[in-house]
């Protein structure tokens, strides 16, 4: 079976800084995988590859198989594959609802129609609608997005990229900036999610790392340094020079 | 009532939008001597709409939509010397014209962004502004295109002289125009534009085709400026190089920021108060005038942002706040 995303040698450079070096790297189906690594290890400029918003200096990008490296990212989104980033990036002057349902609408080939009034169109309304509740923001819908505190805007991050139903999930750092009380409710969505959704996890909230995934990765300087399951992680002595020394002294 | 669009907005025709209608058909009986003017204001609320499509709901800023209002008219006014003086025809020519410009221009510059491509916007008026005025034989070049005329309106209205006609015309044309850009503004593609404006970098990443959104936006909206073109042409019978001009494009921009952007009415309010003032100002202080549209403008993004539309919506605010 095709792994749901795969890298093979993935190379970036910015000028005379390489960013991604030889990465190669397998999101099995339905994995739940974290990728760590310090501050400028590369993780969100890899995960811009794997979108297609940059284009890697060397080697390929598979998505279910299929060679993607060459696709731009609307036809990798029309394949499955969606993002949250790690900075909020969202439509700030419009309400919650309008922001899941741009995605929606995208996604049911809604978006492009001229005529009739987009309120309209139930189904995408509804579904909209349907997810925020899911997400415990069903209060906050009609709210414009700016004036949301901000770990619902973190919420509200995840909910645009689920409103395209994607069958891999790239979630980049999902939890910064939320402080710690409030990030179990980051979590309580992510464990919710589909079984069958593959996810591919930043986080520099090794609590939260830890608890969620069943495969890591270790990315320094570009490379990956070391992959394993969280024990063999967690146990491993460079991993915590690297890393985790860092941060749990 | 800002006329956001959206999934959430209600999109039926509230009550206050009928206002602009029954005051334009009000002044049509209580100031027949302006019936000129008010033509002219009329197209310019078109030319304005155009404008906030792009520059308000798809946040696209440019220096040059005179290239479209006035590839639309010459356009109307070359088919009215060489072909046909029907007045419908001549609008659909300089609408299509405008529009196949726009999309053709739209297609190259739509690759840039910012100031890159305020900068395309103003070369595509200075070249088409050269071609206008080298192309004599067609276009009169300086001196302008006359000497044609205007067929009734559907073999039945006649152009008049004292431009009862042509203020109706206009104020139909005005009405279709309106439909047509509220329509879009509450539907998903313009729901989409605002996507775009408020952030292109998640809606390349919720997997919309942005650039074509754009492209498809701004033929609609250089259609719309050429529709404008057009009905100037028809209803003073005369097309000059200024239509493709820098001051009209700047003179637009400011129309619309002192109505207000991305409001739909805003472009009603702006070109009308800025046109009657300017029409005041100019007959009571010929050497000054500028001096008082300037001071206008001034106050208004100073203290405004929203334009004439956005103080009054603040005023509103206020009231029922107060109360
Ligand atoms: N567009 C760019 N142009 C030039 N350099 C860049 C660009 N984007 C990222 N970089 C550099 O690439 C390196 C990796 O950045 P990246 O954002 O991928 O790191 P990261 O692992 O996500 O870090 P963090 O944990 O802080 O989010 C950094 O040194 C950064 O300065
Ligand atoms: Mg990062």
């Amino acid at each position: 079976m095709p792994a749901a995303l795969e890298t093979r040698r993935l190379c970036k450079s910015f000028g005379a800084l390489m960013v991604a070096d030889q990465i190669s790297f397998r999101l099995e189906s339905g994995a739940r995988h974290a990728l760590i690594g310090p501050n400028g290890a590369g993780k969100t400029t890899f995960v811009n590859m794997l979108t297609g918003r940059f284009s890697p200096t060397s080697g390929a990008i598979l998505l279910g198989g299929e060679d993607v490296t060459a696709l731009g990212q609307l036809a990798r989104v029309k394949r499955g594959l969606a993002r949250t980033f790690q900075i909020n990036t969202l439509f700030r002057n419009v309400s919650v609802v309008d922001n899941v349902a741009f995605a929606v609408a995208e996604r049911e080939g809604v978006a492009r129609r001229m005529f009739r009034p987009a309120g309209s169109y139930h189904a995408v309304v509804d579904e909209s609608m349907a997810l925020l509740d899911t997400l415990g923001l069903a209060q906050d819908a009609r709210a414009v997005v700016a004036g949301l505190p901000y770990g619902k805007q973190r919420l509200v991050e995840i909910a645009v990229a689920l409103g395209l139903r994607p069958r891999v999930l790239l979630l980049d750092e999902p939890a910064a900036g939320v402080p710690t009380s409030e990030s179990h409710r980051i979590l309580d969505v992510l464990d919710a999610l589909p079984k069958d959704m593959s996810i591919l996890i930043i986080e520099h909230d090794m609590d939260l790392v830890f608890r969620f995934a069943q495969r890591i990765t270790v990315l320094a300087q570009g490379a990956v340094f070391l992959e394993g399951t969280p024990a063999e992680i967690a146990a491993d002595k460079r991993v915590r020079e690297v890393y985790l020394g860092e941060r749990h002294v | 009532m800002t006329h956001a669009g959206g999934y959430i907005a209600d999109a039926r025709i509230r009550a206050a939008e009928w206002l602009p209608w029954v005051f334009a058909a009000l002044c049509y009986f209580a100031a027949p001597s302006y019936l000129t003017l008010g033509s002219y204001i009329l197209t310019m609320i078109i030319f304005a709409l155009s404008l906030d499509l792009i520059l308000g709901y798809g946040g696209i800023i440019t220096l040059g939509h005179s290239a479209y209002f006035g590839t639309g008219a010459y356009v109307a006014g070359i088919l009215a010397l060489r072909l046909t003086g029907e007045p419908l025809l001549g609008l659909l020519a300089g609408t299509l014209g405008a529009g196949l410009l726009g999309l053709f221009t739209g297609l190259v510059i739509l690759r840039t962004r910012g100031l890159a491509l305020l900068m395309l916007t103003l070369a595509i008026t200075s070249l088409c502004y050269e071609v206008a005025n080298r192309a004599t034989r067609l276009t009169g070049g300086a001196d302008g295109l006359g000497g044609f005329s205007i067929r009734p309106i559907l073999g039945l209205f006649s152009f008049d002289m004292f431009g009862k006609t042509a203020y109706l015309y206009c104020l139909v044309i005005l009405f279709a125009s309106w439909w047509l850009v509220r329509r879009l503004v509450y539907s998903p593609f313009g729901a989409s534009l605002t996507g775009v404006r408020e952030n292109n970098v998640r809606m390349h990443a919720i997997g919309a085709p942005v650039y074509q959104r754009r492209v498809v936006a701004y033929t609609i909206s250089a259609a719309l400026a050429g529709l404008a073109g057009a009905l100037l042409t028809q209803t003073t019978q005369f097309v000059g190089l200024n239509v493709l001009g820098f001051e009209l494009s700047g003179e637009l921009i400011v129309m619309l920021v002192l109505g207000g952007v991305g409001r739909i009415y805003g472009a009603f309010v702006g070109p009308l108060v800025y046109l009657v003032a300017q029409d005041y100002l100019a007959k009571r202080f010929p050497e000054y005038w500028y001096f008082g549209i300037g001071a206008m403008l001034v106050l208004v993004v100073m203290f405004a942002r929203g334009g004439i539309l956005g103080i009054i919506d603040a005023g509103i605010a206020r009231l029922r706040r107060g109360s």
